[in-house]
């Protein structure tokens, strides 16, 4: 099976964000990036039918050059080979990346293309949909079940309050959600073996962005939490508080 | 200044996510309980942490010592006692059989230890001889094609789980230091037994006990490198193993500082957070400063044993400062936490009664300043 996994490099979730001073992008400067989590799903994932298939699993990553470190990642989690669609800075549209990924898509002949749900720092959750579209293929996302019988595919997805059953033909697209796998750590070895697998690189094809950022916000600071009482005399006041104050019920 | 590659990034990376995911969960109750987490060397033995510096035709991963020492760090930052039992599975049992073990002795004990198959130990102390390692008492009687050996080692980490140990005895008394060589021993050899477990301040979830022999018969095969080279080999072995003693410093050091600096910005009192007072402030700063200094120290010492050259001086200086630093850094840490600082919860207090061991095993700091004074003497002439 002939396995494409895209990721992204995303900013750790330990990271304490920075805006630039414009406040229309976050602050690289000190920010330690690491692998999507999502997108360690779909690299797990990946593995895994690879195991049961055989087959080979390609990493493409957009982005500047800091994202080989993201590439790398993938390949010591035992990824085969890798492309870096290299551009001056990551895409604040997911059209536009969505674009340049499935220009590089079309031309590689998969069998599945998976990619996390979403990416953890813009949270736009859009690519999985859009590739599907741009490659005129099924997308099913927020999966956590993946079955693969000969082209046929089962995937599970998560609904409100429901989970939903898909299926379609290879080739698809897919997107990962939390519960799907528990991704490997990368092995000593795969660390010693990804040093020597070539990144190919290449210009990604990108569209203008049609998505404009105004300007991004802190947070609210948090104000103090209330203790109303630590007997059961306190629930009529605690539920009229969630009621009235926080009006979370 | 220290330049890492980006594998060295990874490992550091790929090590931290580890000790998170499998070691912070149970290294609270694992210190309690005085339990050796055999699960988290399992795991370890899967992504071929237990072989790291091996070559890959001993199921090692080929890894240089600057890895290992960012491995060491990262571990000893969740659980130090983890890490001790890991160094001394690596650098004690399974290096010296890498260094001066024969071929045959390197695929029947290296190969199951790099691969984790095997737990490995180390036997050099004894109740009569802890610095002066050289006043041994156990001996190793050549008899026909076997050694027979009697006496006892205390303070041996990992025996309580260990398959395979390193054990040194004399074999020639009249040649003092120079009459020592250096045997493999497997648990289940008649008259070998290892004895009761140690209870200690920290380090609690690294197992320590005595080992007892008891004309227990040694295959000739089993030997180290050569007769009387014993007392070489392990000073070779424990110059090595100060590098990573150090580490584990380091690492214990970084998550005080972590630790204390966080809850500085957290915990308010006289309605400021206790991190605005300058007394909390210098506090910080000093333990930032000492890391830095360890830091440098450390991986100076692992550049200069990578690169093969003479580190003994460095890897001395880098294990005084180090353990002594991170001794004082964790009771800082304790200090700046106040009364929670002292609860079991805020772990803070294990660092600091896992950091007190760092000054004692592997040379005490006493030993390493001999050894700096030692090395200094021979500088001499070109102060
Ligand atoms: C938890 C733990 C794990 C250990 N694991 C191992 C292991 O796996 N294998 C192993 O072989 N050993 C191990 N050891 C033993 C350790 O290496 C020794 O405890 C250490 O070398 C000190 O020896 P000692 O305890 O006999 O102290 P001693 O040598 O009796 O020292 C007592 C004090 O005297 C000081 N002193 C001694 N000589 C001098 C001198 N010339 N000048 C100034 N001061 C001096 C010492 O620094 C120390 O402060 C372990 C010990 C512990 C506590």
């Amino acid at each position: 099976m002939n396995i494409a996994v895209c990721v992204k490099q995303t900013p750790d979730t330990e990271t304490r964000v920075k805006l630039t001073d414009d406040q229309k992008a976050v602050n690289e400067s000190d920010i330690n990036f690491i692998l999507n989590p999502y997108d360690e799903f779909a690299v797990e994932e990946a593995l895994k039918l690879r195991e049961t298939n055989g087959g080979e699993v390609t990493i493409i990553s957009l982005g500047p050059d800091r994202v080989k470190s993201a590439i790398r990642s993938a390949l010591a989690m035992g990824a085969d080979k890798a492309i870096h669609l290299v551009a001056d800075k990551n895409p604040s549209d997911p059209n536009a990346v969505a674009g340049a990924l499935a220009e590089e898509l079309k031309t590689g002949n998969y069998d599945l293309i998976l990619l996390g749900k979403q990416a953890i720092d813009d949270d736009h959750a859009q690519l999985p949909s859009l590739l599907g579209e741009k490659l005129g293929l099924p997308a099913v996302t927020v999966v956590v079940k993946l079955d693969i019988n000969g082209d046929q595919v089962t995937a599970e997805r998560e609904i409100d309050g429901a989970h939903e059953i898909v299926t379609c033909n290879l080739p698809a697209v897919i997107g990962a959600q939390r519960g799907l796998n528990e991704p490997r750590y990368a092995s000593l070895k795969g660390i010693m073996k990804a040093k020597k697998i070539p990144i190919e690189e290449k210009p990604a094809a990108l569209a203008a962005d049609q998505l404009e950022i105004e300007s991004f916000n802190y947070p609210p600071e948090k104000s103090a939490g209330k203790i109303v009482g630590d007997s059961a005399d306190a629930v009529p006041e605690l539920l009229r508080l969630l009621h009235e104050e926080a009006k979370v019920i | 200044m220290i330049h890492f590659s980006e594998e060295h990034e990874m490992v550091r990376n790929m090590v931290r996510d580890f000790a998170q995911k499998e070691m912070a969960p149970i290294a609270i109750e694992a210190d309690e309980q005085e339990r050796f987490p055999k699960e988290t060397f399992q795991k370890m033995a899967e992504l071929i942490l237990l072989g790291l510096p091996f070559d890959p035709k001993y199921g090692g991963a080929g890894m240089d010592i600057i890895a290992y020492t960012i491995t060491l760090e990262e571990l000893a930052r969740v659980c130090a006692a983890t890490a001790l039992s890991y160094s001394a599975h690596v650098s004690l049992a399974a290096s010296p059989i890498d260094m001066f073990g024969t071929e045959a002795q390197k695929q029947k004990y290296l190969v199951p230890l790099a691969k984790g198959e095997k737990i490995g130990s180390f036997g050099l102390t004894e109740p009569g001889s802890g610095s002066d390692a050289g006043s041994m008492k156990t001996t190793a009687v050549p008899e026909g094609d076997h050694y027979v050996l009697n006496g006892s080692k205390m303070w041996i980490t990992n025996a309580e789980v260990a398959d395979i140990f390193v054990v040194a005895a004399v074999t020639d008394k009249s040649k003092g230091t120079r009459g020592i060589s250096n045997f493999i021993i497997e648990r289940d050899f008649a008259g070998f037994e290892v004895g009761k477990k140690e209870k200690k301040l920290g380090m609690r979830a690294s197992p320590t006990s005595m080992l007892h022999f008891t004309d227990c018969r040694v295959p000739k095969e089993n030997l180290l490198g050569e007769e009387n080279q014993g007392f070489k080999q392990f000073l070779k072995v424990l110059n090595g193993g100060r590098v990573g003693i150090a580490a584990q410093a380091l690492g214990i050091a970084k998550e005080s500082l972590k630790r204390a600096m966080l809850y500085a910005q957290e915990r308010e009192q006289f309605g400021k957070k206790i991190g605005e007072f300058q007394g909390i402030q210098f506090k910080l700063a000093d333990m930032a400063t000492k890391i830095k200094a360890s830091e440098l120290m450390i991986y100076d010492a692992a550049e200069k044993k990578q690169a093969g050259l003479p580190y003994i001086h460095e890897a001395g200086m880098a294990k005084l400062f180090a353990t002594e630093a991170a001794t004082d850094i964790a009771n800082q840490a304790i200090q700046i936490h106040g009364g929670v600082g002292y609860t079991k919860e805020f772990e803070v207090e294990r660092f600091w009664r896992d950091a007190k061991l760092l000054e004692i095993g592997e040379g005490t700091s006493e030993v390493q300043r001999i050894v700096i004074y030692r090395e200094l003497l021979k500088e001499i002439d070109r102060l």
